[in-house]
Protein backbone atom coordinates (compact mmCIF):
# COMPACT_ATOMS: atom_id res chain seq x y z
CA UNK A 1 0.00 0.00 0.00
CA UNK A 2 1.25 3.45 -0.78
CA UNK A 3 0.81 6.94 0.62
CA UNK A 4 -1.75 9.32 -0.83
CA UNK A 5 -0.68 12.94 -1.23
CA UNK A 6 -3.35 15.57 -1.76
CA UNK A 7 -2.21 18.33 -4.10
CA UNK A 8 -3.63 21.86 -3.75
CA UNK A 9 -4.88 23.81 -6.76
CA UNK A 10 -1.78 26.01 -7.14
CA UNK A 11 0.48 22.93 -7.48
CA UNK A 12 -1.63 20.87 -9.85
CA UNK A 13 0.09 22.16 -12.93
CA UNK A 14 3.02 20.00 -11.76
CA UNK A 15 0.83 16.91 -11.44
CA UNK A 16 -1.05 17.12 -14.75
CA UNK A 17 -4.00 18.41 -12.75
CA UNK A 18 -4.19 15.37 -10.50
CA UNK A 19 -5.52 16.31 -7.06
CA UNK A 20 -4.20 13.09 -5.48
CA UNK A 21 -0.99 11.21 -6.21
CA UNK A 22 0.60 8.07 -4.74
CA UNK A 23 4.11 7.77 -3.31
CA UNK A 24 6.02 5.23 -1.23
CA UNK A 25 6.17 5.42 2.59
CA UNK A 26 9.16 7.01 4.31
CA UNK A 27 9.65 10.11 6.39
CA UNK A 28 7.99 13.29 5.18
CA UNK A 29 11.23 14.63 3.71
CA UNK A 30 11.57 11.44 1.64
CA UNK A 31 7.92 11.65 0.58
CA UNK A 32 8.49 15.18 -0.72
CA UNK A 33 11.69 13.98 -2.41
CA UNK A 34 9.84 11.22 -4.20
CA UNK A 35 7.08 13.62 -5.14
CA UNK A 36 9.72 15.80 -6.78
CA UNK A 37 11.20 12.90 -8.74
CA UNK A 38 7.72 12.13 -10.11
CA UNK A 39 6.87 15.80 -10.65
CA UNK A 40 10.09 17.79 -11.02
CA UNK A 41 9.96 21.28 -9.55
CA UNK A 42 7.30 20.65 -6.93
CA UNK A 43 9.81 20.33 -4.08
CA UNK A 44 10.98 23.94 -4.26
CA UNK A 45 7.39 25.09 -3.96
CA UNK A 46 7.04 23.29 -0.64
CA UNK A 47 10.55 23.71 0.78
CA UNK A 48 12.78 26.79 0.71
CA UNK A 49 16.43 27.01 -0.35
CA UNK A 50 17.53 25.69 3.04
CA UNK A 51 15.24 22.69 2.78
CA UNK A 52 12.85 23.97 5.46
CA UNK A 53 9.10 24.04 4.95
CA UNK A 54 7.98 27.27 3.34
CA UNK A 55 6.29 29.70 5.67
CA UNK A 56 3.02 29.87 3.74
CA UNK A 57 2.56 26.11 3.27
CA UNK A 58 0.92 23.78 5.75
CA UNK A 59 1.45 20.03 5.51
CA UNK A 60 -0.86 17.63 7.32
CA UNK A 61 -0.50 13.92 8.03
CA UNK A 62 -3.94 12.35 8.37
CA UNK A 63 -5.31 15.79 9.24
CA UNK A 64 -2.64 16.68 11.84
CA UNK A 65 -0.33 19.63 11.17
CA UNK A 66 3.17 18.11 10.89
CA UNK A 67 4.54 20.97 12.96
CA UNK A 68 2.80 19.29 15.91
CA UNK A 69 4.50 16.02 14.88
CA UNK A 70 8.13 15.66 13.81
CA UNK A 71 8.11 18.09 10.91
CA UNK A 72 9.98 16.73 7.90
CA UNK A 73 11.13 13.76 9.99
CA UNK A 74 7.56 12.64 10.64
CA UNK A 75 7.17 8.98 9.68
CA UNK A 76 4.64 8.45 6.88
CA UNK A 77 3.30 4.90 6.66
CA UNK A 78 1.46 2.92 4.03
CA UNK A 79 -2.19 3.99 3.91
CA UNK A 80 -1.49 7.44 5.36
CA UNK A 81 -2.71 10.60 3.70
CA UNK A 82 -0.54 13.69 3.37
CA UNK A 83 -2.25 16.99 2.54
CA UNK A 84 -0.42 20.03 1.25
CA UNK A 85 -2.52 23.13 1.89
CA UNK A 86 -1.77 26.82 1.34
CA UNK A 87 -1.54 28.51 4.74
CA UNK A 88 -3.19 31.79 3.91
CA UNK A 89 -6.83 31.17 4.57
CA UNK A 90 -9.38 31.81 7.23
CA UNK A 91 -10.06 34.38 9.86
CA UNK A 92 -10.36 38.04 9.14
CA UNK B 1 -16.36 51.55 -10.11
CA UNK B 2 -13.95 50.08 -7.60
CA UNK B 3 -10.49 51.55 -8.08
CA UNK B 4 -8.73 48.21 -8.35
CA UNK B 5 -5.81 47.44 -10.65
CA UNK B 6 -4.82 43.85 -9.87
CA UNK B 7 -3.90 41.37 -7.17
CA UNK B 8 -0.31 41.17 -6.02
CA UNK B 9 1.63 38.71 -3.89
CA UNK B 10 2.63 40.36 -0.68
CA UNK B 11 5.84 38.33 -0.55
CA UNK B 12 7.23 38.06 -4.10
CA UNK B 13 5.19 40.86 -5.77
CA UNK B 14 4.00 38.70 -8.69
CA UNK B 15 0.86 40.22 -10.19
CA UNK B 16 -2.41 38.43 -10.83
CA UNK B 17 -5.66 39.48 -12.50
CA UNK B 18 -8.69 40.41 -10.39
CA UNK B 19 -10.06 36.90 -9.91
CA UNK B 20 -11.12 34.66 -7.04
CA UNK B 21 -7.57 33.80 -5.95
CA UNK B 22 -5.95 34.11 -2.56
CA UNK B 23 -2.45 32.69 -2.76
CA UNK B 24 0.50 33.18 -5.05
CA UNK B 25 1.06 30.03 -7.04
CA UNK B 26 4.82 30.51 -6.86
CA UNK B 27 5.50 31.13 -3.18
CA UNK B 28 2.05 30.60 -1.62
CA UNK B 29 2.23 34.13 -0.22
CA UNK B 30 -1.03 36.01 0.32
CA UNK B 31 -2.45 38.05 -2.54
CA UNK B 32 -3.46 41.61 -1.85
CA UNK B 33 -5.62 44.02 -3.77
CA UNK B 34 -3.69 46.70 -5.63
CA UNK B 35 -5.60 49.98 -5.74
CA UNK B 36 -5.40 52.86 -8.14
CA UNK B 37 -4.41 55.39 -5.50
CA UNK B 38 -3.89 58.09 -8.10
CA UNK B 39 -7.59 58.03 -8.91
CA UNK B 40 -8.63 57.56 -5.29
CA UNK B 41 -6.51 60.54 -4.31
CA UNK B 42 -8.19 62.64 -6.99
CA UNK B 43 -11.79 61.77 -6.15
CA UNK B 44 -11.91 61.46 -2.36
CA UNK B 45 -12.56 64.24 0.09
CA UNK B 46 -13.96 64.56 3.59
CA UNK B 47 -17.08 66.16 2.12
CA UNK B 48 -17.65 63.31 -0.32
CA UNK B 49 -17.39 60.76 2.48
CA UNK B 50 -19.60 62.76 4.84
CA UNK B 51 -22.27 63.00 2.15
CA UNK B 52 -22.19 59.23 1.65
CA UNK B 53 -24.45 56.55 3.13
CA UNK B 54 -24.44 55.94 6.88
CA UNK B 55 -22.77 52.58 6.39
CA UNK B 56 -19.28 51.36 5.50
CA UNK B 57 -20.11 52.07 1.85
CA UNK B 58 -19.39 55.75 2.50
CA UNK B 59 -15.78 54.54 1.96
CA UNK B 60 -16.59 52.78 -1.31
CA UNK B 61 -13.70 54.56 -3.06
CA UNK B 62 -11.32 52.51 -0.90
CA UNK B 63 -13.09 49.16 -1.24
CA UNK B 64 -12.39 46.42 -3.78
CA UNK B 65 -16.03 45.74 -4.71
CA UNK B 66 -18.72 47.99 -6.11
CA UNK B 67 -21.67 48.79 -3.90
CA UNK B 68 -24.50 46.39 -4.67
CA UNK B 69 -27.89 46.95 -3.03
CA UNK B 70 -28.65 43.25 -3.52
CA UNK B 71 -26.17 42.26 -0.82
CA UNK B 72 -26.32 45.35 1.39
CA UNK B 73 -27.68 44.92 4.93
CA UNK B 74 -26.17 48.19 6.14
CA UNK B 75 -22.94 47.05 7.71
CA UNK B 76 -20.68 49.50 9.46
CA UNK B 77 -20.72 53.13 10.53
CA UNK B 78 -21.29 51.89 14.05
CA UNK B 79 -21.06 54.23 17.04
CA UNK B 80 -17.79 55.51 18.44
CA UNK B 81 -18.68 56.25 22.04
CA UNK B 82 -16.70 58.49 24.36
CA UNK B 83 -16.26 56.50 27.53
CA UNK B 84 -16.81 58.16 30.91
CA UNK B 85 -17.12 55.42 33.50
CA UNK B 86 -14.69 52.89 32.10
CA UNK B 87 -12.23 55.68 31.33
CA UNK B 88 -12.46 56.90 34.89
CA UNK B 89 -12.05 53.41 36.30
CA UNK B 90 -8.93 52.90 34.18
CA UNK B 91 -7.54 56.37 34.79
CA UNK B 92 -7.79 57.50 31.17
CA UNK B 93 -9.02 60.88 29.98
CA UNK B 94 -9.77 60.17 26.35
CA UNK B 95 -11.09 56.68 25.76
CA UNK B 96 -13.46 55.74 22.94
CA UNK B 97 -15.33 52.51 22.40
CA UNK B 98 -15.86 51.44 18.80
CA UNK B 99 -19.04 49.47 19.30
CA UNK B 100 -19.12 47.09 16.36
CA UNK B 101 -21.39 44.68 18.20
CA UNK B 102 -24.38 46.56 16.76
CA UNK B 103 -23.79 45.54 13.16
CA UNK B 104 -26.68 43.81 11.34
CA UNK B 105 -25.51 40.32 12.37
CA UNK B 106 -23.94 41.65 15.56
CA UNK B 107 -20.24 41.55 14.79
CA UNK B 108 -17.59 43.30 12.71
CA UNK B 109 -17.73 40.37 10.29
CA UNK B 110 -20.53 42.13 8.43
CA UNK B 111 -17.89 44.51 7.11
CA UNK B 112 -15.79 41.84 5.47
CA UNK B 113 -18.76 39.87 4.22
CA UNK B 114 -20.36 43.02 2.79
CA UNK B 115 -17.36 43.25 0.47
CA UNK B 116 -17.00 39.49 -0.08
CA UNK B 117 -20.66 38.96 -0.96
CA UNK B 118 -20.73 41.89 -3.37
CA UNK B 119 -17.54 40.62 -4.99
CA UNK B 120 -18.88 37.05 -5.12
CA UNK B 121 -21.92 38.26 -7.05
CA UNK B 122 -19.65 40.25 -9.35
CA UNK B 123 -17.66 37.07 -10.02
CA UNK B 124 -20.86 35.18 -10.76
CA UNK B 125 -20.90 32.84 -7.74
CA UNK B 126 -24.26 31.48 -6.60
CA UNK B 127 -23.06 30.04 -3.29
CA UNK B 128 -21.01 31.63 -0.54
CA UNK B 129 -19.28 29.66 2.17
CA UNK B 130 -16.85 30.12 5.03
CA UNK B 131 -14.86 28.54 7.81
CA UNK B 132 -15.96 30.31 10.95
CA UNK B 133 -15.41 30.61 14.67
CA UNK B 134 -19.01 31.83 14.84
CA UNK B 135 -19.35 35.48 14.01
CA UNK B 136 -18.48 35.00 10.37
CA UNK B 137 -21.08 32.24 10.08
CA UNK B 138 -23.84 34.69 10.98
CA UNK B 139 -22.53 37.40 8.68
CA UNK B 140 -22.23 35.06 5.70
CA UNK B 141 -25.66 33.57 6.29
CA UNK B 142 -27.31 36.98 6.66
CA UNK B 143 -25.72 38.44 3.54
CA UNK B 144 -26.54 35.30 1.57
CA UNK B 145 -30.17 35.60 2.61
CA UNK B 146 -30.28 39.20 1.44
CA UNK B 147 -28.52 38.36 -1.83
CA UNK B 148 -30.59 35.28 -2.56
CA UNK B 149 -27.47 33.12 -2.55
CA UNK B 150 -26.95 29.73 -1.00
CA UNK B 151 -24.77 29.65 2.09
CA UNK B 152 -22.64 26.89 3.58
CA UNK B 153 -20.99 27.70 6.87
CA UNK B 154 -18.44 25.37 8.44
CA UNK B 155 -17.92 25.64 12.19
CA UNK B 156 -16.17 23.70 14.96
CA UNK B 157 -18.76 21.34 16.47
CA UNK B 158 -18.28 22.75 19.99
CA UNK B 159 -19.33 26.32 19.11
CA UNK B 160 -21.57 28.35 21.43
CA UNK B 161 -25.28 27.74 20.82
CA UNK B 162 -26.00 31.43 20.20
CA UNK B 163 -23.55 31.58 17.34
CA UNK B 164 -24.94 28.47 15.69
CA UNK B 165 -28.47 29.79 16.01
CA UNK B 166 -27.33 33.20 14.75
CA UNK B 167 -26.37 31.57 11.45
CA UNK B 168 -29.07 28.91 11.22
CA UNK B 169 -31.88 31.46 11.49
CA UNK B 170 -30.97 32.78 8.03
CA UNK B 171 -31.51 29.30 6.59
CA UNK B 172 -27.85 28.60 5.89
CA UNK B 173 -26.51 25.06 5.72
CA UNK B 174 -24.51 24.63 8.93
CA UNK B 175 -21.73 22.08 8.80
CA UNK B 176 -20.45 21.28 12.31
CA UNK B 177 -17.00 19.73 11.98
CA UNK B 178 -15.33 17.61 14.66
CA UNK B 179 -12.17 19.45 15.63
CA UNK B 180 -10.86 22.97 16.12
CA UNK B 181 -11.24 25.98 13.85
CA UNK B 182 -7.89 25.09 12.32
CA UNK B 183 -9.29 21.70 11.29
CA UNK B 184 -12.35 23.41 9.82
CA UNK B 185 -10.16 25.86 7.96
CA UNK B 186 -7.96 23.10 6.54
CA UNK B 187 -11.03 21.22 5.35
CA UNK B 188 -12.46 24.34 3.72
CA UNK B 189 -9.15 25.11 2.00
CA UNK B 190 -9.37 21.66 0.41
CA UNK B 191 -13.06 22.03 -0.43
CA UNK B 192 -12.44 25.42 -2.04
CA UNK B 193 -10.48 23.58 -4.73
CA UNK B 194 -13.39 21.25 -5.44
CA UNK B 195 -16.53 23.36 -5.25
CA UNK B 196 -17.35 26.38 -7.39
CA UNK B 197 -18.21 28.44 -4.33
CA UNK B 198 -17.04 31.76 -2.99
CA UNK B 199 -15.35 30.78 0.27
CA UNK B 200 -15.21 34.29 1.66
CA UNK B 201 -12.05 33.79 3.70
CA UNK B 202 -10.30 31.55 1.22
CA UNK B 203 -10.64 32.23 -2.50
CA UNK B 204 -12.24 35.67 -2.02
CA UNK B 205 -10.00 36.53 0.92
CA UNK B 206 -8.01 39.41 -0.60
CA UNK B 207 -11.23 41.35 -1.21
CA UNK B 208 -12.97 40.18 1.94
CA UNK B 209 -10.15 41.13 4.29
CA UNK B 210 -10.09 44.73 3.05
CA UNK B 211 -13.60 45.22 4.43
CA UNK B 212 -11.94 45.57 7.83
CA UNK B 213 -10.07 48.66 6.67
CA UNK B 214 -13.33 50.50 7.33
CA UNK B 215 -12.75 50.00 11.08
CA UNK B 216 -9.75 52.29 10.70
CA UNK B 217 -11.50 54.81 8.46
CA UNK B 218 -14.51 55.11 10.74
CA UNK B 219 -12.53 55.62 13.90
CA UNK B 220 -10.55 58.38 12.17
CA UNK B 221 -13.62 60.11 10.77
CA UNK B 222 -15.58 59.82 14.03
CA UNK B 223 -12.64 61.24 16.00
CA UNK B 224 -12.93 64.36 13.85
CA UNK B 225 -10.55 63.26 11.08
CA UNK B 226 -7.57 62.18 13.11
CA UNK B 227 -5.93 58.94 14.14
CA UNK B 228 -5.93 57.96 17.83
CA UNK B 229 -2.72 57.67 19.83
CA UNK B 230 -3.57 54.04 20.64
CA UNK B 231 -5.83 51.35 19.24
CA UNK B 232 -6.58 48.12 21.11
CA UNK B 233 -8.09 45.24 19.16
CA UNK B 234 -8.56 41.52 19.65
CA UNK B 235 -6.92 39.13 17.21
CA UNK B 236 -7.64 35.65 15.92
CA UNK B 237 -6.08 35.39 12.45
CA UNK B 238 -4.68 38.90 12.88
CA UNK B 239 -6.20 40.13 9.61
CA UNK B 240 -8.57 42.69 11.13
CA UNK B 241 -5.76 44.10 13.25
CA UNK B 242 -3.54 44.66 10.21
CA UNK B 243 -6.40 46.20 8.23
CA UNK B 244 -7.23 48.79 10.90
CA UNK B 245 -3.64 49.97 10.57
CA UNK B 246 -3.85 49.87 6.79
CA UNK B 247 -7.05 51.93 6.84
CA UNK B 248 -5.52 54.63 9.01
CA UNK B 249 -2.46 54.79 6.79
CA UNK B 250 -4.46 54.98 3.58
CA UNK B 251 -6.36 57.93 5.01
CA UNK B 252 -3.08 59.67 5.77
CA UNK B 253 -1.64 58.79 2.36
CA UNK B 254 -4.49 60.52 0.53
CA UNK B 255 -4.49 63.46 2.92
CA UNK B 256 -7.82 62.84 4.68
CA UNK B 257 -5.98 62.90 8.01
CA UNK B 258 -2.56 64.22 8.97
CA UNK B 259 0.33 61.82 8.57
CA UNK B 260 2.41 60.03 9.43
CA UNK B 261 0.05 57.87 11.46
CA UNK B 262 1.47 57.48 14.95
CA UNK B 263 -1.20 55.20 16.37
CA UNK B 264 0.28 52.46 18.51
CA UNK B 265 -1.49 49.22 17.66
CA UNK B 266 -2.08 46.89 20.60
CA UNK B 267 -3.14 43.32 19.88
CA UNK B 268 -5.13 41.33 22.44
CA UNK B 269 -5.38 37.55 22.83
CA UNK B 270 -6.47 35.22 25.61
CA UNK B 271 -3.95 32.88 27.22
CA UNK B 272 -5.66 29.74 25.92
CA UNK B 273 -4.94 30.72 22.33
CA UNK B 274 -2.30 33.41 21.94
CA UNK B 275 0.08 32.35 19.16
CA UNK B 276 0.58 35.93 17.93
CA UNK B 277 1.03 37.51 21.34
CA UNK B 278 3.39 34.71 22.40
CA UNK B 279 5.56 35.32 19.36
CA UNK B 280 5.62 39.02 20.26
CA UNK B 281 6.60 38.22 23.84
CA UNK B 282 9.43 36.00 22.57
CA UNK B 283 10.58 38.58 20.03
CA UNK B 284 9.85 36.20 17.14
CA UNK B 285 8.27 37.03 13.78
CA UNK B 286 7.57 33.35 13.20
CA UNK B 287 4.32 32.01 14.61
CA UNK B 288 4.32 28.67 16.41
CA UNK B 289 0.87 27.17 15.92
CA UNK B 290 -0.96 26.19 19.10
CA UNK B 291 -3.90 23.96 19.96
CA UNK B 292 -6.57 26.38 21.16
CA UNK B 293 -8.12 25.89 24.57
CA UNK B 294 -9.83 29.17 25.35
CA UNK B 295 -13.23 30.48 26.40
CA UNK B 296 -12.73 33.17 23.73
CA UNK B 297 -13.84 30.87 20.94
CA UNK B 298 -14.18 33.63 18.38
CA UNK B 299 -10.42 34.16 18.76
CA UNK B 300 -9.51 30.48 18.87
CA UNK B 301 -7.34 30.23 15.78
CA UNK B 302 -4.20 28.29 16.62
CA UNK B 303 -2.55 28.80 13.25
CA UNK B 304 -3.28 32.44 12.37
CA UNK B 305 -2.93 33.22 8.67
CA UNK B 306 -2.03 36.86 9.24
CA UNK B 307 -0.02 36.37 12.41
CA UNK B 308 3.21 37.37 10.73
CA UNK B 309 1.69 40.56 9.33
CA UNK B 310 0.07 41.38 12.66
CA UNK B 311 3.52 41.19 14.24
CA UNK B 312 4.89 43.46 11.51
CA UNK B 313 2.06 45.90 12.23
CA UNK B 314 2.94 45.95 15.93
CA UNK B 315 6.55 46.59 14.98
CA UNK B 316 5.74 49.35 12.48
CA UNK B 317 3.38 51.11 14.87
CA UNK B 318 5.52 50.63 17.99
CA UNK B 319 2.58 48.90 19.58
CA UNK B 320 2.44 45.74 21.65
CA UNK B 321 0.62 42.49 22.20
CA UNK B 322 -1.14 41.60 25.42
CA UNK B 323 -2.05 38.16 26.73
CA UNK B 324 -4.96 38.22 29.17
CA UNK B 325 -5.66 35.33 31.52
CA UNK B 326 -8.65 33.15 30.73
CA UNK B 327 -10.60 34.42 33.75
CA UNK B 328 -10.09 37.99 32.52
CA UNK B 329 -12.16 37.27 29.39
CA UNK B 330 -15.46 37.20 31.25
CA UNK B 331 -14.24 39.90 33.65
CA UNK B 332 -13.57 42.25 30.74
CA UNK B 333 -17.01 41.64 29.29
CA UNK B 334 -18.62 42.30 32.68
CA UNK B 335 -16.52 45.42 33.25
CA UNK B 336 -17.63 46.92 29.94
CA UNK B 337 -21.27 46.05 30.59
CA UNK B 338 -21.18 47.42 34.14
CA UNK B 339 -19.46 50.68 33.24
CA UNK B 340 -20.72 51.52 29.75
CA UNK B 341 -23.91 49.56 29.15
CA UNK B 342 -22.36 47.61 26.27
CA UNK B 343 -22.67 43.84 26.27
CA UNK B 344 -19.89 42.22 24.32
CA UNK B 345 -18.90 38.66 23.55
CA UNK B 346 -15.67 37.00 24.60
CA UNK B 347 -13.46 38.83 22.09
CA UNK B 348 -14.59 42.17 23.49
CA UNK B 349 -13.83 40.91 26.98
CA UNK B 350 -10.30 40.14 25.81
CA UNK B 351 -9.94 43.65 24.34
CA UNK B 352 -11.22 45.38 27.48
CA UNK B 353 -9.00 43.35 29.79
CA UNK B 354 -6.02 44.08 27.56
CA UNK B 355 -6.89 47.77 27.64
CA UNK B 356 -7.02 47.61 31.42
CA UNK B 357 -3.55 46.08 31.57
CA UNK B 358 -2.16 48.69 29.16
CA UNK B 359 -3.64 51.51 31.23
CA UNK B 360 -2.36 50.02 34.50
CA UNK B 361 1.14 49.49 33.17
CA UNK B 362 1.32 53.02 31.83
CA UNK B 363 1.76 51.81 28.23
CA UNK B 364 -1.26 54.01 27.54
CA UNK B 365 -0.78 57.41 29.15
CA UNK B 366 -3.62 59.21 30.94
CA UNK B 367 -4.09 61.87 28.28
CA UNK B 368 -3.49 59.77 25.18
CA UNK B 369 -6.49 59.20 22.93
CA UNK B 370 -7.38 55.52 22.73
CA UNK B 371 -9.88 53.49 20.73
CA UNK B 372 -10.82 50.02 21.92
CA UNK B 373 -12.52 47.80 19.35
CA UNK B 374 -15.55 45.85 20.53
CA UNK B 375 -16.13 43.47 17.68
CA UNK B 376 -19.03 41.24 18.68
CA UNK B 377 -22.24 41.07 20.69
CA UNK B 378 -22.57 39.47 24.11
CA UNK B 379 -25.85 37.73 23.36
CA UNK B 380 -23.85 35.36 21.15
CA UNK B 381 -21.86 33.95 24.05
CA UNK B 382 -24.18 33.99 27.05
CA UNK B 383 -22.41 30.87 28.42
CA UNK B 384 -19.41 33.06 29.21
CA UNK B 385 -21.18 35.21 31.77
CA UNK B 386 -24.04 32.99 32.90
CA UNK B 387 -23.03 33.50 36.53
CA UNK B 388 -24.35 37.08 36.51
CA UNK B 389 -27.88 35.68 36.54
CA UNK B 390 -28.82 35.74 40.21
CA UNK B 391 -32.42 36.88 40.34
CA UNK B 392 -34.10 37.80 43.60
CA UNK B 393 -36.79 35.13 43.51
CA UNK B 394 -39.91 35.96 45.49
CA UNK B 395 -43.59 35.24 45.67
CA UNK B 396 -45.87 37.91 44.23
CA UNK B 397 -46.38 39.94 47.39
CA UNK B 398 -45.17 43.28 48.69
CA UNK B 399 -44.07 41.66 51.95
CA UNK B 400 -41.93 39.14 50.11
CA UNK B 401 -40.28 41.89 48.09
CA UNK B 402 -39.59 44.04 51.12
CA UNK B 403 -38.14 41.10 53.01
CA UNK B 404 -35.90 40.29 50.07
CA UNK B 405 -34.73 43.90 49.72
CA UNK B 406 -34.02 44.14 53.44
CA UNK B 407 -31.97 40.97 53.22
CA UNK B 408 -30.08 42.35 50.23
CA UNK B 409 -29.14 45.71 51.77
CA UNK B 410 -28.39 44.43 55.24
Amino acid sequence: MSVTVRIPGPLRRFTNNADKVQVEPGDLGAVIGELDSQFPGIRERILDEDGAMRYFVNVYLNGEDVRFLEGLETAVSAGDEVSIVPAVAGGA
Amino acid sequence: MAHVLSLRCRECSREYPVEPLNVCEFCFGPLEVVYDYETINRVVSRERIEAGPRSMWRYADFLPADYNPRTDINAGFTPLIRSRNLAEELGLNELYIKNDSVNPSYSFKDRVVAVASAKALEFGFKTIACASTGNLAGAVAAHAARAGMEAYVFIPADLEAGKVLGAAIYDAAIVAVDGSYDDVNRLCSELADRYPWAFVNINVRPFYADGSKTLGYEAAEQLGWRAPAHAVAPAASGAMFTKIWKGLNEFADVGLIDGPVETRMHLAQAAGCAPIAEAYADGRLIIKPVKPNSVAKSLAIGNPADGYYALKTIEASQGSAVIVAEHEVAEGAKLLARTEGIFTEAAGGVAVSALKRLAESGAIGRDESTVVYITGNGLKTVELVQDVVRPIHISASVDAFEAAVDARVS
